[in-house]
This record gives C-alpha cells, structure tokens and sequence, in this order.
C-alpha cells in the first residue's frame, strides 16, 4: 500500500487559491493550518482576514473566521479574544493593512500585550489593488505611485515592523522569516508554531513577519521573485528573531 | 424600587451593565468622558466585563465588533467628531448583521465644533452615517429616566434585529442628573449560532461583508431592507403631550423636546396660546405615519431643533403638504430657556393668525 506522504492540509477547505502563480499567500496559508492542524487546535481557533489580497482567506480556512476592516484586524482580535479569552484568536495582514492604514491598532495592541498572533505577509506592494506603494517598500523600487522608484525625501522610508514592535514591553514573540526555500519555509512554519505557543502560554502579542514574493505586481518571474527577496528585500528586511520572551529563548540566552 | 440620583452620562453605563452589557471600549472625548469613566470602574467588577480605552475611536468600534461576533453584549461611546471616525465599523456592523449599541453624546459642530450641547448630527445618524445602503435604530431619549430605560431596551433590540442601536442625547442629557429607577433587565434573547466562538467539531462559519458578487450582494442590501422594513413597522415610538385640543403642535425631540414642553406649559398659563408636542422617542424609524394622522385636524406644525434644521426633512416627509410647517432653530451649541422659545411659539402663532 502506498504511504502517504504530502496532502491537503486538514484544514484547508477543497477551494482553489485565487492567489498568482508564486505568490507567497498560499504557502502561508498552508503553513498555518498545518500548525493548526498539528497543535490540535482547530475547533478553538478564530481567524481574522485582512483587507487585500488574502480578503478571502476564509474561503480557504476551515475555521471560524471574521473579516476586520482595512487594518483594523488588531482591533477586532482584541474585542474576540478578551471576550473568549481561551480561544486563539489571529490577525492575518498585508504590509497596507498592518503598517499603514492600520499601524495604529497594530502598534497598540502589541502594546497592550494583548495575547493574539499577527501573521504579517510583506510583500513590499499593495497586491489587491494594483501594485501601488506599501510602507514597506523599500528604496528605489519601483511601483505604480513610485514609477521613477520610491525616493527618500519625496516618499518616506520602509517601515521596520518587527524592529518597531519589538521595542513594545507587551511583545512576547517577533520573528522575520520567508518562504524562498524549503528551509526558509520550515523556519516560518516553526515560528508560526511558536507564535501559536506564545498565546497558548499567555505571553503576549505574537508577530510573525515573512517576507512573500508577489511575481505579479513585481513583474518578475516566480523564481526571480524569490531571488530578489534573498539578494535585496532580506537585506532591507533581515530575517532574525527580535523578540522572544519563551522560558525555553530566555534559557539559552542565559547559557550564552 | 430603589431611586438613584445620577447623571444621564452614569445612567447609561449603570444601565448598559445591569442590562448584561460586558464589553465597553471608548475614547476620551467631552461631553461623554464620565460615561468612560463609569465603565472603567465598574466594567471589570462586572463578571466577565471587559473594559478597554482604545488607541482611538476607531479601534473602539472594531473592539466592540470583535467582542459582538464573539456573543458578547457590547457598547461604545463617544461625541459628534468621535461618532464620524466610528462611522467605518457602525457600517461593518450593519452588514455583518452583529448586535451592538453606539452612543453620541451629540456636541456642537461641524469640525471640532465646541463642547455644548446640539443636535447637528441627527442626519448622520438617522441615515445610516457610513457608506452602504442601511440604517441603525435610532433613540432620542428626553429624561434621566428614559436614558436608562431606552439604554436597557437599546440592548434587546440589537440583538433580536441583530443590528446596531444608536443612542443619540446631547451633553445637556449626559451632564444632567436626575432621580431614575432601573427597570429589571429582560433575559438575553440571543442564538449561539450567530456566535463566533471557535468551530468546535462542528462546520466553521465566516461573518463578513464582503460579497463579491453583484446579484448575492443586491440580495444581501434587500435583506437587509427588509429588517429595516419589519423594524420600521414595529418598533416606532412617540409621545405625544396635550395635542387633543392643540391648534399648534410643536416637533421636537431629546434636550429641545423638553424646552419644549416647558415652553407649551408657558403658552398654555400665559398666552392662552392651545400648543401641543410630539416628540418622536424613535428617530429612525420615525413616527410618520403617527405625525400626519395629526394633521388631520391640527394644520399648525413648528419643528424647534438645536440645529439649523435636520428633523424638518422627516416632518415634511411625513406631512407631505397636509399642514403648514413652521422651524425655529438654535444651532452650535445654544440652548434657549423655555420662556425664550415660548415667544417664539407666541409670535410664530400670532403670525399665522
């Protein structure tokens, strides 16, 4: 008989992904509900998705799930979980919806420490609507608002989520990790573990930014998307554990 | 029954968490601050209560969102430039179909305006205020006493429409103390299967307002017309106050209601002057029909509002061209006495004749 050995993630509903070919979404999507699946946790856990690309992501979820308004996932997140306090409870988000319209909510409920998990898909474009500016696009890039690429002193600078959030005392877990390998994606699934970990612990505010590649608004080819994540994006964007208030990252960093 | 003597912006709160209500988030913002503070003291000594003061207004509305998709009873609160930034998730609230009560303590405006008491944002409230096509119940409560029992019924009314309440009183209303009894809450009516509380074993559910469909979407707007339609039929309210024999019926509702009234005693001793009141209690739905079945016999209307003239739209509408209409109109945060506005019915009347 043959072994099984790859399948549908159990909670991953038959649904085809509308996402482009080489977009990061769908590896996201499936990491976390393996986790789900492998925690046990399924029945337990509320999703909130996004304004942006991932809208839909309860069409491929099989879990509970409520949609917040652009960036306000955060907010949403903090009025489930203090109502079901024993519930897990994720905000799923673009680099639009996290740092930009909803760098407010994101920023104070980080702070507040309140115990949900931010997943952060930066992917350094707004995806949905066209590939125009995020807050995490990075100098001299090229959007459909940054067309000459996007310039210091006329555009700003790109938004360090994890650095920023990390400084916030409510923060339990921060973790920077992409999808561009099969290493890099079992790195992002064990933090994604992690950050699940850190609210079943009740820790606090749990963020796992992966860097994503976005082919399409990039106008790049799957494979060169992934390139210019670990040639250029990472270097903007370093991959690294920022936080972690885990007994078992606080031990080792005594032994050290 | 015990009697307390409190003000109407500790009155709410006090009868938001006797009427169950266990999730508060709210911003600081004048002339509602002492209903935060109420919450704030009392929320988390309730069993389950939940109080945060949110980043903004915004957050608020989104927090109660959260808390009402997760089946608990919830409230915010604010004032007019507050309740503009809460419009967003009030129009998520709509579509989402979740249970919430909203309360503006209405201040002068528009733009920041000032602290004193007005009634400029009676349109937004009545008409939705977000984008889309929908509408919350609106109350407009005149006494102390009314404060705490609309606040009560505000609760049960979201939940069996399961749509946002609003609660719309001024500063005047929030910063005025009166002796009130709090009624006995009834028991929550409320399906766990509109809550979202985690799959279980069972089918996951999704609460969204996203459909991107045009013809799924036309039937979401119609359904939820059809509420508004069941609503509009049931749950009108008005009170009317010596209209048998009146030839002059004022309009008015919340603060301007009981100057008002006041102003009509004064008519009646002094000026001989037969006035009456109507005052709708529901904004939205908004006693139409009840207002031109008056107009029967009584062709004299005079609308008197803290606002250059919002309500009028609904007494027009309402009257369709059946009785003459008159507006007096005190805007911006000026509130006149009812011997004030008693000469103005006075003259308005001596006009006519």
């Amino acid at each position: 008989m043959a072994k099984v050995i790859f399948q549908r993630p159990k909670y991953l509903k038959e649904n085809v992904f509308h996402y482009c070919p080489g977009c990061g979404h769908s590896i996201a999507h499936r990491l976390i509900a393996e986790v789900i699946e492998e925690m046990g946790i399924r029945g337990i856990t509320i999703g909130v998705p996004p304004a942006g690309c991932a809208v839909l992501a309860y069409n491929y979820f099989d879990l509970d799930m409520i949609e917040a308004q652009h960036g306000r996932g955060p907010a949403l997140a903090t009025g489930l979980k203090r109502t079901l306090p024993d519930r897990f409870v994720f905000s799923y988000q673009g680099d639009g919806d996290l740092a930009a319209i909803g760098i407010a909510e994101s920023f104070h409920a980080a702070n507040r420490g309140e115990n949900i998990t931010v997943f952060f898909i930066n992917n350094a474009v707004y995806g949905m609507t066209g590939g125009q500016m995020a807050p995490t696009t990075i100098l001299e890039q090229r959007t459909t608002t940054t067309p000459a690429g996007r310039h210091k002193t006329l555009d700003g600078y790109p938004v360090k989520v994890c650095e920023l959030l990390s400084q916030l005392p409510g923060v339990a877990y921060a973790q920077r990790c992409t999808l561009t390998s099969p290493a890099q994606v079992n790195k992002t699934k064990k933090a994604i573990r992690k950050a699940f970990q850190c609210q079943k612990d009740a820790l606090g505010f749990s963020i796992v930014e992966i860097l994503s590649p976005c082919p399409t608004n990039w106008k790049m080819s799957p494979i060169d998307a992934c390139k210019w994540i670990d040639e250029v994006m990472s270097k903007e964007f370093p991959l690294d554990v920022f936080k972690d208030i885990t007994p078992a990252a606080q031990k080792n960093t005594e032994a050290v | 029954m015990n009697k307390f003597l409190m003000s109407g912006n500790n009155i709410i709160g006090e009868a938001a968490i006797r009427a169950g209500c266990r999730f508060y988030a709210g911003y600081p913002i004048t002339p509602q601050n002492e209903l935060t503070e109420y919450m704030a003291e009392h929320m988390r000594n309730a069993e389950g209560g939940v109080f945060i003061q949110s980043e903004s207004e915004v957050a608020a509305i989104h927090m109660i969102t959260g808390a009402a998709a997760a089946g608990a009873r919830v409230m915010t609160s604010s004032s007019s430039p507050g309740i503009s930034l809460k419009q967003e998730g009030i129009s998520s609230l709509a579509a989402c179909e979740l249970p919430s009560v909203i309360v503006n303590i209405m201040r002068g405006g528009p733009g920041l305006g000032n602290i004193r008491p007005a009634q400029g944002d009676y349109f937004q409230a009545t008409r939705g205020g977000g984008h889309g096509d929908y509408r919350t119940i609106v109350f407009g409560p005149a006494t102390c006493q009314e404060l705490a029992d609309l606040t009560m019924d505000a609760f049960d009314l979201a939940d069996k429409y399961r749509t946002p309440v609003m609660i719309l009183a001024d500063g005047m209303m929030g910063q005025m103390m009166e002796p009130v009894i709090f009624k006995k809450p009834k028991p929550r009516q409320y399906s766990e299967n509109f809550m979202l509380r985690g799959a279980g074993d069972g089918k996951s559910k999704i609460i969204r307002g996203l459909i991107l469909d045009a013809i799924d979407m036309e039937e979401h707007n119609w359904k939820l017309a059809r509420k508004y339609e069941v609503i509009t039929k049931s749950e009108i309210r008005y009170e009317t106050y010596q209209t048998d024999d009146a030839e002059l019926v004022v309009v008015a509702y919340g603060t301007a209601a009981r100057i008002a009234k006041g102003a009509i005693k004064r008519l009646r001793e002094h000026n001989k002057v037969k006035a009456g009141l109507f005052r709708p209690i529901t904004l939205w739905p908004f006693p139409e029909t009840q207002l031109r079945s008056l107009s029967g016999k009584i062709k004299d209307f005079l609308v008197f509002e803290m606002s250059t003239g919002q309500m009028l739209e609904d007494v027009r509408l309402s009257l369709q061209g059946y009785a003459d209409i008159g507006f007096h109109g005190r805007p911006g945060g000026a509130v006149p006495t009812p011997a004030e506005l008693a000469n103005v019915i006075a003259r308005y009347y001596e006009k006519k004749d």
